[in-house]
């Protein structure tokens, strides 16, 4: 019987799904890769099989026994609230993260590993804070926004699931906000709009992670069997003015008091697209002490700053050239090249 | 950032080699200067021509044993508070960049992050929300000097009639900080900042409802009304004398001091502070002339 690993990735159809799935796809050690989300995917893969769950991820227990994984990565947790309501944010991170450990804590499971790509959110971003928050840290306020109230809640089951399944290798990824080409987040937005809202008054340090670090940084710590919980994000932080002065746009200035209320208009009318946890980042910043992973031997390619001007360089080929195509899933071709007799697979 | 990319362990360059090639410019090109405590050297030195002419002509300024405080390596600053919107933190800090040309990061209530443009300029122009981790970073990775007032918020609300107590050195913070980075203590006292802007009333109820920790009266709202007279400094003249570092004999990066090792030292040097103020009270002829 082959050693390789048998991986499953939930959130398939998410930028952090597919990417991860094209990843592992071309790894010769992991021998088969199952992904899992409640859409399509959205981008080209070779031999992840996709099954299509409800949001909660019911049937993850069948799906477990039935394909003997024994690696799960969860990169299903939304961590951009501006697109989901607190409904579903629930359901997707909280209950789709209680049936995903459920089922990895199985009887008849065969997982050994589980790694869960999770977000500095949890720290919120308060006046409190200190500069860098290590993975100790307590955050300083209470969690208000319900995207850090699951992201929490999930993080708290994955601990229960730590104490209660030493035989299980977990690591939780905490990533700071990513910028990348292919990846759109409430912050990447308000970089590539014609205008960048700011919080009038301040002028907070934002800390970022390129989205090829991430992908990097998941991969490595599923390969070396990492347990424990790590902060991704690259070097250094940069206030949001130079950011801004970087992406080359004018400010937008939001009253910094009801600022909320200022913007709601705004969302209203389409114009904005900020969530409350963003409003705070705005507001005061965070920053994330990346040591931890450095340690074991993590090295990031990007910096902050690195990766706020690979993130423009990028925007200004896209606002030339056109953005690439978007990738449609079509079934029956996926099926056709990967179960069809017809097509001749390369020997390995 | 990796210096030198080919450098990364071997062992990960078979499974994690990066995607794209990543690119060969350095990235360190910054449009700003803003440290990752906020600090901009730019804003600081536009804030130091300005204060300039007020710290030399106004305050009139004169320093004794600046020189006992270290040229290189960390050391936490601790110095008597006073003033409703105390002048002292600007004066020490002026006095020291100007002197031994070091940055001095001054440490503060988190109040000032919440201010919009005030708190922004308060970052850029050298100051830091007062966390221990923060503290201990700064002093010991990276070896800068780090000026605290322990008396915090209780100093600066104290009334005029009060002037040149010592308020409560906090819960002795200051001095754990210093244990665990492993940094001499150097007190500092300062005379001046009282009578600058006398604080004759103060009100913690009406603070409470405008989220800061007091609304003071001082004597310069009377005299220049209610706003002006938030800026418009008396003409005091300001002492500023260092006293001997203090080094504590503990090693350095423990989980926990003993508490009282930690509250005795506090207290040494709190005493000593004001023995040294009030040597200097003995000394001074005049509150504006010296």
């Amino acid at each position: 019987m082959s050693v390789g690993r048998r991986m499953l990735i939930t959130g398939l159809s998410s930028f952090w799904g597919g990417r991860l799935a094209q990843e592992f796809e071309r790894d010769p050690g992991v021998e088969v890769v199952v992904g899992m989300d409640s859409r399509p995917p959205v981008v080209a893969l070779g031999r992840t099989e996709f099954v299509r769950a409800d949001e909660t991820y019911s049937i993850l227990s069948r799906l477990v026994r039935a394909t003997q994984v024994d690696t799960i990565v969860h990169a299903g947790l939304i961590v951009d609230s501006s697109s989901q309501s607190a409904r579903v944010l629930h359901e997707h991170n909280v209950i789709g993260t209680m049936n995903l450990l459920a089922s990895a804590a199985a009887e008849d499971s065969r997982v050994t590993t589980v790694v869960v790509k999770s977000s500095t959110l949890v720290y919120g971003s308060a006046r409190r804070d200190p500069t860098w928050f290590a993975e100790d840290s307590r955050r300083t306020s209470p969690a208000r926004t319900p995207v850090e109230r699951s992201l929490l809640e999930a993080e708290e089951l994955i601990e229960a699931f730590v104490e209660e399944n030493p035989g299980v290798r977990a690591a939780v990824l905490r990533c700071a906000n990513v910028l990348g080409e292919d990846l759109v987040t409430a912050l990447s937005r308000a970089l590539c709009g014609p205008v960048t809202p700011v919080v009038a008054g301040f002028d907070p340090q934002l800390q970022f992670v390129e989205q090829e670090d991430v992908i990097r940084a998941i991969r490595f710590v599923v390969a070396r069997g990492l347990e424990g919980v790590f902060n991704v994000a690259g070097d250094g932080r940069l206030p949001w003015s130079e950011i801004r002065a970087m992406a080359g746009h004018f400010p937008l200035p939001l009253s910094p008091v009801l600022t909320g209320l200022a913007v709601l208009p705004l969302s209203r009318l389409g114009l904005l697209r900020l969530a409350p946890e963003t409003l705070e980042l705005l507001r005061f910043g965070r920053g994330v002490d990346n040591t931890k992973l450095k340690h074991a031997g993590f090295r990031y390619n990007f910096t902050t700053a690195g990766a706020v001007r690979h993130f423009v360089e990028a925007r200004r080929v896209g606002r030339v050239a056109g953005d690439r195509p978007a990738y449609r899933y079509e079934s029956d071709v996926e099926a056709f090249f990967r179960h069809s007799p017809a097509v001749v697979v390369p020997p390995a | 950032m990796p210096p030198d990319r080919a450098s990364d362990p071997p062992r990960t360059t078979g499974a994690l080699l990066p995607l794209r090639k990543p690119d060969a410019a350095p990235q360190e090109t910054r449009l700003g200067d803003v440290d990752e405590w906020g600090r901009s050297e730019r804003v600081r030195t536009i804030i130091r021509q300005a204060f300039g002419p007020l710290y030399r002509h106004w305050f009139r300024v004169e320093w004794e044993g600046l020189h006992k405080i270290p040229a290189s390596g960390g050391a936490l600053l601790v110095a008597n508070h006073a003033g409703a919107i105390p002048v002292d933190a600007p004066v020490i800090m002026h006095g020291i960049e100007e002197e031994l040309g070091r940055p001095v990061y001054g440490l503060a209530d988190f109040l000032f992050r919440s201010l919009p443009f005030g708190g922004t300029l308060w970052a850029r122009g050298g100051g830091v929300a007062a966390h221990p981790d923060n503290a201990y970073r700064l002093l010991h990775h990276q070896q800068q000097l780090v000026l605290v007032f322990p008396e915090g918020t209780k100093g600066t609300g104290k009334l005029y009639s009060d002037r040149y107590r010592l308020r409560r050195f906090g819960r002795g913070g200051f001095v754990e900080i210093a244990m665990r980075a492993g940094v001499p203590i150097v007190p500092i006292t300062v005379l001046g900042s009282e009578e600058a802007m006398p604080v004759l009333a103060r009100s913690t109820r009406l603070g409470r409802m405008l989220g800061l920790p007091y609304v003071p009266l001082t004597a310069n709202m009377l005299l220049f009304g209610p706003l002006l007279g938030l800026v418009a400094y008396l003409p005091a003249k300001f002492k500023v004398r260092v006293l001997e570092p203090v080094y504590l004999d503990v090693p350095p990066d423990q989980e926990r001091y003993p508490r009282s090792r930690v509250l005795d030292a506090a207290e040494e040097i709190r005493l000593r502070m004001q023995d040294s103020l009030f040597d200097m009270l003995r000394r001074r002829r005049s509150a504006w002339r010296g």
